[in-house]
């Protein structure tokens, strides 16, 4: 189960996760997953709802430690680590249902992304970073977060997170309940984030949107991976596109 | 912004009634219309050195010169004073890290015995030494130990305290508030530390040759009584002044932040960075301190203290006071903190009087269709006797009509209900297994 064996490139993967078993109570929700990502790369996992999706980032953040199974983050073992002590290993999680503050400010949001870092100079500076990437979040930078729309939301999640300076940004599902034009234009921004050397796992249900932005891709079903690969060759798997592209 | 004539408004009812409370300080309308210009001073926007310097005029010269004339005066604003820094300590652990504490009284407790076992013959029941410790700098130092004292119990409760959310951090706080009364009630034995129900007395008060040599200077001859009353009102504005400083403080600051992330969505604030076990700790730790400097105070000011001053009421008043003044809000928890101590030993006190002068005179209240002759109301009907129920009452017309407080967190000007969308979708259900 090596997945070196498609490994277009020899570097030593960013995050690795081997054999990570996790669940809920009575719920086996992982059942033996394994990936990788290395630096400056974006990895989509696909898959239908519940089909763990979302717990993969969980595990990967330190919101929920594994049953078992191992997470590497250059190397260095963190599975089971409480969730603010990864973040301050370099991983942002935008997490699930975008939970921004409501009743803070997007600049009060943004700055409590920036809670790792002391020095007010290099916050500035994220921060305008961030308003350069969404300039719509500079417009309502002193509105409260619960007053913005849903993509201004996501923009604000992710934003925050930028805001770690994160080595790796998890990204759960950016485009849920988003009207479609907003879609293009979160792609649009997660390109630019690539194109300036971030490295992104993004878990998306929006299959097709998500196999045409990211390099590599995995397709987790009821909590096992099924496919693995390059985007472009997993967009052209029967089965994906079956399940997933719609097609035939 | 207030326009300006409001603030002229009220610098001239604070002037008027000033005046009128320094030519009349025993009278109970002066006295609320002072208050009420306090009041307005601190809930309007905008005009701060205008407000700022009303608000300093009618402390530091219209109460302290009706003050001198009426001690009571002293005595209900320190009373007020005191009950505002713990509402200011309870507003960061309740207000700003949205932890439920039923148990508040307790530091205030331990700030109070730390002064008290020491601070007379108490502590020479089970240790050797010269005790009471007077003199000048003991009070003092004393008083930095139970900001300590109270900032350790906090961190020791915490623990264990806030591994548990909502409903039960609250109970457990309020079983281990009352653990500490219900040792303070039995330390007497097999060690005598706190003199058990008999309580502590008397305790010392630091020395004041320097007021009182001050007030001989200008004339005012009130003996002791006088310069302790004025003492404790100085001594409690100049801490209150502290404590506001640093509430506004660790409210802009990363603390602050960390504190209100933590209580708007636990999940999001780990995922920045920020944890939860610390920044918990931290906020008990400090409100537990503002909590202790004032027990140390109030040991001081009352010459006794016993176990029965730190009952889950008062943990409750405190709460009351943060409730009413608004969650959060550091102006709303003086601003509820003035108001609940105003009700409890002014207003219910000569709405009683008022009602039974009625009752001697024989007063008839005659609307036509009904007459009511007050000779008749019963003894019963005593408002100083109902305040908790009344406290009740106004606290369930609060949560109706104004559920984020007279003086709403500036952060919460997001309407109740208005949540978005995204807010009720979040699943609940996917939490970390505890």
């Amino acid at each position: 189960m090596s997945a070196l064996s498609q490994a277009a490139s020899n570097e030593a993967p960013l995050l690795e996760l081997r054999e990570v078993h996790a669940g809920y109570g009575h719920i086996h929700a992982l059942k033996g997953v394994s990936l990788d990502v290395r630096p400056g790369e974006i990895v989509t996992l696909i898959g239908s709802n519940g089909a763990g999706k979302s717990t993969v980032l969980r595990c990967i953040s330190g919101l929920l430690a594994p049953r078992s199974g191992v997470i590497r983050l250059r190397g260095m073992e963190i599975q089971g680590r409480q969730a603010h002590e990864v973040a301050a290993l370099g991983i942002g999680h935008a997490p699930e249902g975008r939970r921004i503050f409501p009743k803070l400010t997007v600049d009060e949001n943004l700055d409590i992304g920036a809670y790792l870092e002391r020095d007010p100079a290099v916050i500035a500076a994220r921060k305008q970073e961030v308003f350069m990437l969404f300039p719509r979040l500079a417009e309502r930078r002193r509105q409260d977060g619960g007053t913005l729309s849903g993509g201004e939301q996501q923009m604000l999640a992710i934003g925050r997170a930028l805001m770690q300076n994160p080595a790796l940004l998890l990204l759960d599902e950016p485009t849920l309940g988003l009207a479609p034009v907003l879609v293009d234009t979160l792609f649009d921004t997660l390109k630019l984030l690539h194109a300036a050397g971030k490295t992104i796992l993004l878990v998306e249900q929006n299959a097709w949107h998500a196999l045409r932005l990211a390099q590599r891709a995995y397709v987790l079903e009821t909590g096992r991976i099924t496919h693995q690969g390059s985007a472009a060759v997993i967009a052209d798997t029967p089965d994906v596109k079956r399940a997933y592209l719609g097609g035939d | 912004m207030t326009p300006g004539w409001i603030i002229a408004l009220i610098a001239a009812a604070g002037a008027g009634f000033g005046l009128a409370l320094i030519a009349a300080p025993r009278s109970a309308w002066p006295l609320l219309g002072v208050f009420g210009a306090l009041f307005a001073c601190l809930s309007v926007r905008g005009w701060k050195p205008a407000r700022f310097a009303i608000a300093l005029a009618l402390l530091l010269v219209v109460i302290p010169a009706a003050g001198v004339q009426n001690n009571f005066l002293f005595e209900l604003v320190t009373q007020m004073g005191i009950f505002a820094a713990m509402a200011l300590g309870l507003n960061i652990v309740v207000g700003m890290a949205g932890l439920l504490d039923l148990g508040y009284a307790a530091f205030f407790a331990v700030g109070a015995y730390t002064w008290a076992i020491f601070g007379s013959a108490q502590a020479a029941q089970f240790m050797s030494g010269d005790f009471p410790l007077a003199g000048w700098p003991y009070f003092y130092i004393f008083s930095a130990l139970a900001v300590i004292a109270a900032a350790l119990l906090g961190t020791l409760i915490g623990l264990p305290a806030l591994r548990l959310r909502g409903d039960y951090l609250a109970i457990v706080t309020l079983g281990l508030g009352q653990v500490v009364r219900v040792l303070a009630n039995n330390l007497d034995q097999p060690v005598n530390i706190t003199n058990g129900p008999q309580g502590i007395t008397p305790i010392e008060r630091p020395p004041i040759g320097w007021l009182e040599s001050l007030m001989g200077a200008l004339g005012i001859d009130g003996g002791p009584a006088l310069g302790y009353a004025l003492f404790f009102y100085l001594l409690v504005l100049a801490v209150i002044g502290v404590v506001v400083l640093v509430n506004v403080r660790l409210d802009r600051s990363r603390f602050g932040r960390a504190w209100v992330a933590i209580r708007e969505d636990e999940i999001a604030a780990r995922a920045m960075g920020i944890s939860p076990t610390r920044t918990k700790l931290q906020a008990f730790a400090t409100g537990a301190a503002f909590s202790g400097v004032m027990g140390a105070i109030f040991s001081a000011k009352q010459l006794f203290v016993s176990p029965e001053s730190f009952t889950l009421l008062q943990s409750i008043t405190i709460l009351a006071m943060v409730i009413l003044g608004g969650m959060g809000s550091i102006r709303g928890a003086i601003i509820g903190a003035m108001a609940v101590t105003l009700l409890n030993i002014e207003v219910l006190k000569s709405f009683s009087d008022f009602l039974a002068r009625l009752r001697q005179t024989g007063f008839v209240l005659d609307l036509g269709v009904v007459s009511f002759n007050f000779a008749n109301l019963s003894d019963q009907v005593e408002p100083a006797k109902y305040e908790r129920m009344i406290f009740g009452i106004i606290l369930i017309l609060m949560m109706i009509f104004r559920p984020s407080g007279l003086i709403p967190e500036a952060r919460h000007r997001l309407e109740e209900g208005e949540q978005t969308e995204q807010m009720k979708a979040t699943p609940a259900g996917k939490r970390r297994a505890p």
